[in-house]
């Protein structure tokens, strides 16, 4: 409780990290008031097309898209499908790489190079291209891009904990527990852990920034959930064909896509100032 | 000898890493499909149809023959036939590898050209309203989705404003192939109305795919420059009255670009995949082009041909930044 409440002086202080994390708290309230905050949220699911392509007015803060639904209404609905993607995908990475990394980087034997390897060489790829063939080989659903992700992005994890574990097994607390009869498990969760989370959460924060982007290049691309969804990649690229009339159409799905972003990274950025003093000297400023 | 000992030494990893990726590519084209055959024979086939079918790609056999023979395959150029083009895809492959190339390297030229300069003038004003508008900069390169800004750039300068072409390589059929790079290739022919047509289509592409980039290169050379100020030596130059700007630009700058190269790696692996869904939208006749059209056209052969070649060009890339950065800092050959 102490902690929590230190790091949220700190944040507090940390005019960008604040910003940041104002972004990301607007976001949670938008994608859970949705249907509150949209001035049409039945246009979701309903189309009107005597109302297609209408610019910015009092009715359609956003305009209208090809099927005369409210783009700002839509734009609020596919937060909701953003923040989904982007937390489920990177929880289940979470949970595939930390495990993963603990036990490559508590044991020194064959099945820990082996597994560092096999993260290496995912890591080796850019991760969106082999997102691409998987989401293009399972089919275009929201199931499969957060499959398609974490079966991406778990390595990230599994080296960064791997890294932070080996060197926390030079640090003398940890060598007196395992001295002392502590079983792996008890030094790897009660020790080593603790004594990563900072890594880990500064890491998971600026990962979410990078993994919303993927998502929505995986929408643009037609990898996503499919029509009507109004996932923000896709909207994009349904917008494409009414430039340059309709600018608005495009425009106000690219400018969430970057706000959100923006405020993960910020906030990561943050956080690694606060928690990784390490880190700081040349990140600062 | 030491560049020597490095070099075998990251060949070594070179070629685990190659069959790696060939393993994984073999996993979700082979494996990941609940029945390949079912979905090409169609609803209405026999069983000795689908049989027939089963031996003709193999699938009959157990699976760690298939990957042999799909690594065997590989290795001789057969990536298989794409449904898109008919064409091997290794031909359509290989026709395509130079455009993106191509941009990538311009992209990347930019933004060191800007990049670099930009960072130290950050570092060495720092916490001043020059670093604060910098880091505006720097910030969005890194939030914005890359696809959305290729489009911003095209509505705004060749939609509305008319001063660059709205998509493609080159007007006509661009100069006789020589490298594949039409850059080099139409200034070899000496003809200039193609080389500052081709030069007109590549500026938004080559923006769009280098901001980003510029943005991390800023980065990294502001934090080398803000580390490698406050060493002895640079007291000691501005001690012996070698001038700031002097010792900034020859001696702190070599220093700092150390930590930037080590980030190429990750900076072209971006790249790469932003060039993906960049192409898509400049119409730019590339690697990642081809893949956005093999998804519409769920050409599942070609997209991991796409894979494998993209894979490879990243690894190279890697390489090259582990050896470069191996010989521009003795310390990391120990």
């Amino acid at each position: 409780m102490e902690n929590v409440r230190f790091l949220l002086r700190k944040l507090a202080a940390d005019r960008t990290a604040a910003l940041g994390a104002f972004i990301i708290m607007a976001l949670i309230v938008v994608a859970i008031a949705a249907p509150v905050l949209s001035t049409h949220p039945e246009d979701v699911s309903e189309f009107n097309p005597p109302e297609r392509l209408q610019g910015p007015s009092l009715d359609h803060f956003f305009g209208t898209d090809r099927m005369g639904s409210d783009v700002y209404s839509r734009l609020l609905f596919g937060a909701r499908i953003t923040i989904a993607i982007a937390v489920i995908a990177i929880g289940v990475s979470v949970l595939i790489g930390v495990p993963v990394g603990l036990i490559a980087g508590y044991y020194r034997n064959w099945i820990s190079d082996a597994l560092m390897r096999v993260s290496d060489i995912f890591l080796a790829v850019p991760q969106i291209v082999l997102a691409i063939a998987i989401a293009q080989t399972l089919g275009p659903s929201i199931e499969n891009v957060i499959l398609a992700l974490s079966a991406t992005y778990w390595p990230f994890w599994a080296r960064l904990v791997y890294a932070e574990t080996r060197s926390a097994l030079n640090e003398t607390y940890v060598e007196a527990s395992i001295a002392l009869g502590a079983s792996p498990w008890r030094v790897m969760l009660l020790h080593v852990l603790p004594n990563i989370s900072s890594s880990l959460i500064v890491r998971t924060t600026i990962g979410m920034g990078g993994t919303i982007l993927t998502a929505a290049a995986l929408g643009f691309l037609g990898l996503g959930p499919p029509a009507p969804s109004p996932e923000w990649g896709r909207t994009i690229a349904e917008s494409r064909e009414f430039l340059p009339e309709a600018w608005w159409y495009a425009t106000a799905p690219g400018l969430a896509i970057f706000l959100v972003v923006m405020g993960f990274n910020l906030l990561g950025d943050g956080l690694r100032d606060i928690l990784d003093p390490r880190t700081r000297r040349s990140t600062d400023g | 000898m030491r560049a020597l000992v490095l070099l075998v030494n990251r060949m070594m990893w070179f070629v685990p890493t190659l069959l790696g990726l060939l393993v994984i590519t073999f996993t979700i084209s082979h494996i990941i499909p609940a029945d390949p055959i079912a979905f090409i024979a169609g609803d209405n086939a026999t069983a000795e149809q689908i049989a027939a079918l089963k031996a003709k790609f193999g699938v009959d056999q157990p699976v760690h023959i298939q990957l042999w023979n799909y690594i065997i395959g590989v290795a001789q150029g057969d990536f298989g036939v794409s449904l898109y083009t008919q064409r091997p895809i290794v031909d359509d492959l290989s026709a395509r590898l130079p455009a993106t190339l191509e941009l990538a390297f311009v992209a990347i030229l930019l933004s060191a050209v800007i990049g670099i300069p930009l960072g130290v003038l950050a570092a060495v004003n720092r916490n001043s309203w020059i670093d604060h508008v910098l880091r505006v900069f720097t910030v969005s390169g890194l939030a914005i989705a890359a696809f959305w800004l290729a489009i911003l750039f095209q509505l705004l300068f060749a939609m509305e404003l008319g001063w660059t072409p709205l998509q493609g390589r080159v007007d006509g059929w661009g100069p006789d192939v020589i490298t594949g790079f039409f850059l080099i290739d139409s200034a070899v022919a000496g003809d200039w109305d193609i080389f500052w047509d081709v030069v007109a289509h590549m500026v938004l592409p080559a923006v769009t795919l280098g901001f980003p980039a510029m943005a991390t290169v800023m980065r990294f050379t502001r934090a080398g420059v803000l580390d490698a100020i406050n060493s002895n030596y640079v007291d000691y130059q501005q001690a012996m009255g070698v001038p700031r700007r002097v010792v900034i630009w020859r001696f702190v700058l070599r220093n700092a670009l150390i930590g930037t190269v080590t980030q190429l790696g990750l900076i072209f692996g971006n790249l790469i995949a932003n060039a993906v869904v960049v192409e898509a939208v400049f119409d730019w006749p590339g690697l990642g082009l081809y893949a956005v059209n093999s998804i519409l056209q769920s050409d599942y052969n070609a997209i991991m041909g796409f894979t494998l070649v993209m894979g490879t060009v990243f690894i190279v890339a890697n390489l090259l930044v582990d050896i470069t950065h191996g010989l521009i800092d003795p310390r990391e050959a120990r």
